[in-house]
């Protein structure tokens, strides 16, 4: 049962995301990311994250793609203007590009897995509900990551001066 | 019951897919929707881990991630209106003048 929800959920992701990739229209990228950012969030469900899955839908479907919602409406680009407009060259080396990548990606993964082995998950429920408590993540952050923590407000507060100079209208 | 391993496959499955978006498609604000793919595939490969661990440091990890996400978003997408403003296109072809 709980594998046909883990396939549902991952298929739901990886279609969502195909589609993101291939769509023309930008709109429709941005809602497919939202579909799969929600059934991200059930597979965080999955591994006994909801806080992290709440965090998902809030700051990712909710603010990140509000932002890139604004941006797209802002430009009011319907569709891309030149139809996939690539010049045969640069198509040839950046599919001789990505065929490489994968392919590397697809040796280290299955090297690594076949390292491990097949690994299932512990279910001691103590353990599980330590994992799954906001208490904990609480006293993890805000202890042991503490200086990451500020050290985040710092990078927040550059990005935010950032965009308004850079988007801002030259007078 | 799903193992370690079916979350790190498809953690590696929606790399690929994002890695594509990023190589093959030409706009901009698609490029930028594909790196957040790829933010999201390295998320689920940390709270994997992390729950395989035992540990809520994979979970603590994400939420920076998602943080550094915010903060690439909002300035690549300030880049994007001020682009957009000098060219009229979201082409990146169109941005080439400090190639070599």
């Amino acid at each position: 049962m709980e594998l046909f929800t883990f396939y549902v959920l991952a298929g739901v992701t990886v279609l969502a995301s195909l589609g993101v990739v291939s769509s023309r229209v930008p709109m429709h990228s941005v809602m497919l990311l939202i579909v799969s950012f929600g059934a991200l969030a059930g597979l965080y469900v999955m591994l006994d994250a909801p806080f992290t899955a709440v965090t998902q839908i809030i700051v990712y479907a909710g603010a990140i793609m509000v932002l890139f919602l604004f941006v797209v409406m802002l430009l009011n680009q319907h569709r891309e203007d030149e139809p996939e407009a690539m010049p045969a060259s640069l198509l040839r080396r950046n599919l001789r590009a990505g065929v490489l990548l994968s392919v590397l990606l697809a040796i280290e993964v299955a090297w690594g897995l076949s390292r491990v082995g097949v690994t299932t998950f512990g279910t001691d429920p103590g353990d599980v509900s330590s994992i799954s408590s906001v208490a904990h993540i609480g006293m993890a952050l805000f202890t042991t990551h503490a200086f990451a923590f500020e050290v985040t407000s710092v990078l927040i507060l550059v990005s935010m001066v950032g965009a308004v100079v850079i988007a801002r209208r030259e007078p | 019951m799903p193992t370690l391993n079916h979350f790190l496959i498809l953690s590696g499955v929606l790399f690929s897919i994002g890695t594509a978006g990023v190589f093959l498609r030409r706009n901009l604000i698609t490029i930028l929707l594909s790196i957040e793919i790829m933010l999201n595939a390295v998320n689920i490969t940390f709270v994997a881990v992390g729950r395989y661990l035992g540990t809520v440091d994979g979970q603590i990890i994400t939420f920076f991630v998602m943080t550094v996400a915010a903060a690439e978003a909002a300035v690549g997408l300030a880049l994007v209106i001020s682009l957009f403003r000098h060219r009229e296109t979201l082409s990146p072809d169109a941005f080439t003048s400090l190639k070599w």
